[in-house]
């Protein structure tokens, strides 16, 4: 009988197992195996997209620290810093979907928090197959269900994010997780260990077996259909501990009794050390028997790579041991010093006495190895054919239709369940285009939003990437808010195979160009690969994080129209098509690859004329085309519309059609000359008035309306339907 | 000045403490282990959060801690006491006031604005308020059951009754009327750019106290 070699086991390749004994001048005991399988996982080390990642913008003036740390951040002004991150958990999800998608708020919060910085606010972007699918809804709701257990109890407002359904996403379900965090400027923790003698002390939970190879057998490989293995390998989380070691490092890093810290992710102790050691090129000297464990019989390589939730790394001088431990005590943690600072450089472990692990630190982190993807493009997309596309009957029938869709219908069901208003500091709630959060005690506030547009980026990764920034940037400025930093999460199939890593490649191209017209640095970001099946590949899904900011909290502008007779006004000359649009619902066709200039242009328009203080509502064109815009703006004003379109194209295209660069903007009649003069080069086109309980919209000839109260109906009922 | 009681898991403190400010008054911290509320409060406020992380039940662990003692002794004497969702629940956990908050008809999280009735005008808390306040509720267990033959219900949802409480109650008080409890959040009602003041009046009557 022939057994599988242990590297192979654990997700190392015969190449990458040869190298460990030439880094560390002999074989690697079983435990120090476990810690190169682990760091070297694509999840760890990005080791099949590190090289890609280079081409993102991360420089900006306002840029405090880019990528590297647990989170990037922005200065906002007044000596204060705003600290960003999106992170997935689409595997964990996909096995065990409440506890997956909780401990995924309860990570991507800690990472805030290693920067010493406040969490204020959580967003979340979630895509599953379709609804009819009994498996689906069960990962969704329960997915929408462990996000509210965690976002709540811990009292972090989840303001935002974005769903979508397609079968796509049937077998590889996505759970992305956005925390925007305040932290004074020069208050900022880094995660790098230094000075000899200086103490690591473990804060929080305990250690068990929970989340044990998490990061490389769950994270970097292909789901196959016996998933059942792996659910041990899930971890479960805890959000009443999670709040006391919130507000217990808060409070430690306040009085500077952290030198620096660190939150245990994926790969456990391995990773947080690791990291702490390498990026302040010393060494660590760790005892484990004096990290406290859940369960007895843990192995050291377990208690080495365990993902138990809810722990932090502190780096705590030995004079300040004592004032850290009384900290920890008054708050009901534990807090152990597991560990000294050396300066050797190795990662060194202790168990009953004897060295289990002894390597040098940059072997796991900088010696992780790095690959080429294979840069196969797809075939080039032709336009869709509208002679191929079915015209409806009834443009109103299927205007109520594209409004009972998931992907378009209301989120109320989801946002409900999440408490968006804890802190008191939401002015924009979930809804809207992004959602408006004040900064705490300032004048000013934060625009934040994600946003994905996969369906193009798997035609044209180049205009998908190009689209997905531009329309988060819109969503923000449609506030008022200036676009300010972003973070991204890419998700994507296996990069190994087909045009995946072609796809990544462009993906990260068109994202960068268009983060570069607009002046947006990325300062953090997470990937995601080998979201696929043997059925099925996921669409290359790379979801942008955006905050803006915005000056003045008391400015921000809404989607909802306003006021009976207010001007209804299209900025941007987008041209609406059915190529890969949601009426369609497919990935096919050729949408027009967005314009730089333009887009740029139009969201600077976009913010001089919210800037004139007379706009009463702004809102994004975007899914389901200009029809569902309106809709949107008048179900949430509570008040209808008419508007008359040009009849270039088919009527149905012209109402459902779907391209970037379009944003409608309401104001009051006295208000025109001062937006028109300040949409300045920007197309910007009177298309009708506020008013009435219908919406209709007048194309040449034909007039089609939709009841307020009909639509009301369909958008709100669809979403608590499709999951009963 | 009005004591901000925290227990570990507390999550509306500062807003608690902010909307005492929007009404004029002055904020102290009160920590559960401390036996005794400051020197110096006159009235006391629970704010809502997840004390104990619910364990066991909603407020059951909180209602045991020592503080509670002392802001017992303080609603004996007819002080004020203000309990806000999670402290609803920990004043019923502490016999404070009649009933328990059960989990909502939902059995989901609801975070929604609501309108709610006043309809008890003549405690300390709701004189002077009017009619209807638009406040949000936030909250996983937050039907209250209890016996509204025997019971002071101050504040009721009106027949939109999304948490199916007995008599669609949103607020209960003692008889006395010192001791107010309520699901939804005031302290997410005290500033026009949240969308709402209508929680400044509750706050103000702890400060008038």
């Amino acid at each position: 009988m022939t057994t599988t070699p242990l590297h192979r086991q654990l997700g190392l390749t015969d190449d990458e197992f040869v190298r460990i004994p030439e880094l560390i001048g002999r074989a690697p005991s079983d435990a120090e195996l476990v810690m190169f399988s682990l760091m070297w996982s694509e999840h760890c080390s990005y080791k099949h997209s590190r090289r890609l990642l280079r081409r993102f913008p991360t420089t900006a003036p306002q840029v405090l620290q880019g990528p590297g740390e647990n989170a990037g951040a922005v200065d906002v002004g007044d000596g204060w810093a705003v600290a960003l991150k999106i992170e997935s958990h689409n595997h964990p999800s996909a096995v065990e979907p409440f506890e997956g998608a909780a401990t995924g708020v309860g990570g991507i919060v800690r990472d805030i928090l290693a920067l010493g910085a406040r969490p204020i606010a959580l967003l979340d972007s979630l895509r599953f197959g379709t609804l009819e699918s009994a498996r689906s809804r069960h990962l969704f709701t329960r997915a929408v269900a462990g996000i509210g257990h965690y976002g709540n109890c811990i009292g972090v407002p989840t303001v935002g994010g974005e769903v979508a359904f397609d079968d796509r996403y049937e077998d590889s379900c996505l759970v992305n997780a956005m925390c925007v965090g305040l932290v004074r400027s020069d208050g900022m923790l880094k995660s790098a260990a230094f000075g000899d003698g200086n103490l690591l002390v473990l804060i929080g939970n305990r250690t068990g077996k929970d989340g044990i190879g998490g990061a490389s057998v769950l994270a970097s490989a292909e789901l196959s259909e016996d998933d059942a293995d792996k659910r041990p390998s899930v971890q479960v989380g805890d959000p009443f501990t999670e709040r006391k070691l919130m507000d217990c490092c808060l409070e430690l890093a306040g009085a500077d009794l952290f030198l620096a810290l660190q939150d245990f992710g994926a790969a456990g102790l391995t990773s947080a050390a690791s990291e702490m050691a390498a990026k302040g090129g010393v060494g660590l000297d760790i005892d484990l028997n004096q990290i406290p464990l859940r369960e007895a019989g843990m192995t050291p390589a377990e208690i080495l790579v365990s993902e138990s939730q809810e722990r932090m790394l502190g780096l705590v001088a030995p004079s300040q041991l004592d004032a850290v431990i009384a900290v920890c005590t008054r708050w009901e943690l534990d807090a152990n010093v597991i560990g000294v600072v050396t300066s050797t450089g190795n990662f060194t472990a202790r168990h009953n006495g004897e060295i289990v692990v002894d390597i040098p630190a940059l072997a796991l982190t900088d010696d992780a190895p790095a690959y080429d993807v294979p840069q196969i493009p797809a075939d080039a997309p032709s336009p869709l054919n509208l002679d191929d596309i079915a015209a409806p009957d009834d443009l109103a029938d299927a205007w109520r239709a594209l409004l009972a869709r998931p992907n378009v219908a209301s989120k109320r069901w989801i946002y409900e369940q999440y408490d968006h208003l804890v802190g008191a500091n939401t002015i924009r709630r979930p809804g809207g285009d992004a959602a408006v959060v004040r900064i705490p005690g300032m004048q000013r506030a934060l625009a934040l939003t994600t946003d994905c547009a996969e369906r193009h980026c798997e035609i044209d990764p180049r205009g998908g990437g190009r689209a997905t920034v531009f329309e988060a940037a819109r969503n923000i400025a449609c506030t008022g808010a200036r676009p300010y930093a972003a973070s991204d999460c890419l998700n994507f199939a296996n990069p190994e195979k087909g045009n995946t890593g072609w796809r990544l490649a462009e993906v990260i191209e068109g994202l960068s160009e268009a983060l570069e017209s607009i002046g947006v640095p990325i300062v953090s970001g997470n990937v995601s690969l080998y979201n696929e099946s043997p059925a099925r590949a996921i669409y290359p899904t790379p979801v942008v994080g955006m905050v803006g900011l915005l000056e003045d909290a008391r400015t921000s502008v809404g989607h909802g129209f306003v006021a009976d007779g207010d001007v209804v006004i299209l900025l941007g000359g987008g041209r609406a098509r059915f190529d890969a649009s949601e009426w369609v619902g497919d990935a096919i066709g050729a949408p027009e690859r967005p314009d730089l200039d333009d887009e740029a242009r139009l969201i600077a328009a976009t913010l001089r004329i919210t800037a004139t203080g007379r706009v009463h509502s702004a809102h994004d064109v975007s899914d389901g085309g200009i029809a569902i815009a309106l809709t949107e703006s008048a179900l949430a004003g509570n008040v209808g519309c008419h508007v008359q379109l040009a009849e270039d194209r088919r009527n149905d295209e012209v109402l459902f059609g779907e391209s970037g660069g379009r944003i409608l903007v309401t104001c009051a009649p006295d208000a025109l000359d001062a937006i028109r003069e300040a949409a300045a080069d920007a197309p910007c086109a009177i298309i009708g008035t506020v008013g009435g309980d219908t919406v209709s919209v007048e194309i040449g000839s034909e007039i089609i309306s939709l009841d307020l109260t009909d639509a009301r109906a369909v958008y709100e009922l669809t979403l608590p339907k499709a999951i009963a | 000045m009005v004591a901000v009681v925290r227990f570990p898991g507390t999550l509306d403190h500062d807003s608690a403490a902010r909307a005492i400010h929007a009404a004029g008054g002055t904020a102290i911290a009160a920590w559960h282990q401390d036996t005794e509320l400051p020197a110096g409060t006159t009235a006391v406020v629970i704010p809502g959060g997840f004390s104990y992380g619910d364990h066991l039940r909603p407020g059951a662990i909180a209602s045991r801690s020592p503080i509670m003692d002392a802001v017992r002794r303080h609603a004996d004497a007819g002080g004020l006491v203000l309990g806000i969702c999670n402290g609803f629940q920990v004043l019923c956990e502490a016999g404070l006031l009649p009933g328990v908050l059960r989990t909502n008809a939902t059995t989901s999280f609801v975070c929604r604005q609501m309108t709610l009735e006043v309809i008890d005008h003549d405690t300390p808390f709701t004189r002077g308020l009017t009619d209807t306040l638009s406040i949000p509720i936030k909250n996983h267990d937050g039907a209250w059951f209890g016996d509204p033959a025997t019971a002071r219900i101050v504040l009721g949802y009106g027949p939109d009754n999304p948490l199916g409480s007995v008599a669609s109650a949103a607020g209960v008080a003692n008889h006395a009327g010192n001791v107010l409890g309520l699901m939804p959040h005031p302290e997410e009602a005290v500033d026009p750019l949240l969308g709402s003041v209508d929680g400044l009046g509750l706050f103000a009557a702890l400060v008038r106290a």
